[in-house]
């Protein structure tokens, strides 16, 4: 019997999740925006950590491990069109990307 | 109060301290200081799976994401050589004050949905089950009930490399050079060799 209590685990990962979700709407960095999304993608998998615990169930933990291989192509991907659109506008703030607004 | 409670409460804290210090404008404004404050905030949760008997997703936690997926952030943002000039400070908009309440928004409804799913969680006694999270465990059920999802996630990862490595060229035909029309190329053909491949080779270059 574990000490720790379910909600509290959920709890924390809620904190996170909109914590990140917080970063992702109002920071203006996309790099920065990038990191909150994988803080993000933490939050849940401990979500899927803290259910596998209290049932013992190991299914759990190889979605979160397919979860942190999913961040590792999405932060290769997003960083490679970072620096591509560095290249073109010398800017990484997405308020100057507005070609389509115009 | 139990040790593995007040551990969870320390590492909690943690966790949840250093990612708010990564958003907020004052600590965070640079992306390298994010950078590092993100770093610290995943051996925090790295910790806590390890709490939670998670013990291989606590070492790839570790090797994958401080390691791997951080490194390359830090990479990137070294690539990029952002003088300090060119770090905005930040500015409050009615966007921005609409993202924190949808959030707030967010958070208050996810609690909502904890309420209902904490009040009738029992933990499973691990003492009969002591290879619960350990790396042969895992191993085995990705081996044998994900055997296609963990081969395709290997077809995702080498996507994904290629990819980044074509997106982050240095030359990519339709950014850098426009795409000549025939009767150029035709001209072009027609000069002296040496000639005709500097120009071919300038083309576009601004």
């Amino acid at each position: 019997m574990t000490a720790i209590p379910l909600g509290h685990i959920l709890t924390l990962a809620a904190l996170l999740f909109s914590l990140g979700l917080v970063g992702v709407l109002t920071r203006r960095n996309v790099l920065i925006m990038l990191m909150s999304v994988e803080v993000m993608l933490n939050a849940v998998n401990l979500t899927l950590v803290g259910f596998s615990r209290y049932n013992a169930w190991t299914e759990g933990h190889v979605l979160a491990f397919f979860i942190i291989a999913v961040a590792a192509a999405e932060a290769a991907v997003g960083l490679a069109l970072v620096l591509s659109v560095f290249r073109l506008k010398q800017t990484t703030y997405i308020d100057d990307l507005r070609l389509l607004k115009r | 109060m139990p040790t593995e409670l007040l551990l969870f409460y320390a590492l909690g804290a943690g966790a949840v301290l250093s990612t708010a210090a990564m958003l907020l404008p004052t600590t965070g404004r640079s992306p390298i200081h994010a950078a590092l404050l993100l770093i610290v905030s995943f051996f925090f949760l790295a910790g806590l799976y390890a709490l939670l008997s998670a013990h291989l997703l606590s070492i790839l936690q570790i090797i994958v994401y401080a390691g791997a997926i951080m490194v390359l952030f830090t990479f990137v943002i070294m690539l990029l050589n952002l003088s300090p000039d060119e770090i905005r400070e930040p500015k409050i908009s009615y966007a921005k004050m609409l993202g924190g309440g949808v959030a707030l928004f967010v958070f208050g409804k996810l609690l909502n949905g904890i309420g209902l799913a904490a009040s009738a969680a029992k933990a499973v006694d691990l003492t009969q089950h002591d290879t619960f999270g350990t790396v042969k465990e895992v191993g085995h059920m990705m081996y044998s009930t994900f055997m296609v999802p963990f081969e395709l996630v290997s077809v995702l990862l080498l996507v994904a490399a290629v990819g980044a490595v074509v997106l982050a060229k240095k030359n990519l035909a339709y950014v850098d050079r426009p795409v000549p029309s025939p009767a150029e190329e035709f001209k072009t053909e027609g000069h002296a060799a040496g000639d005709g491949e500097a120009a071919a080779g300038h083309g576009g270059h601004h």
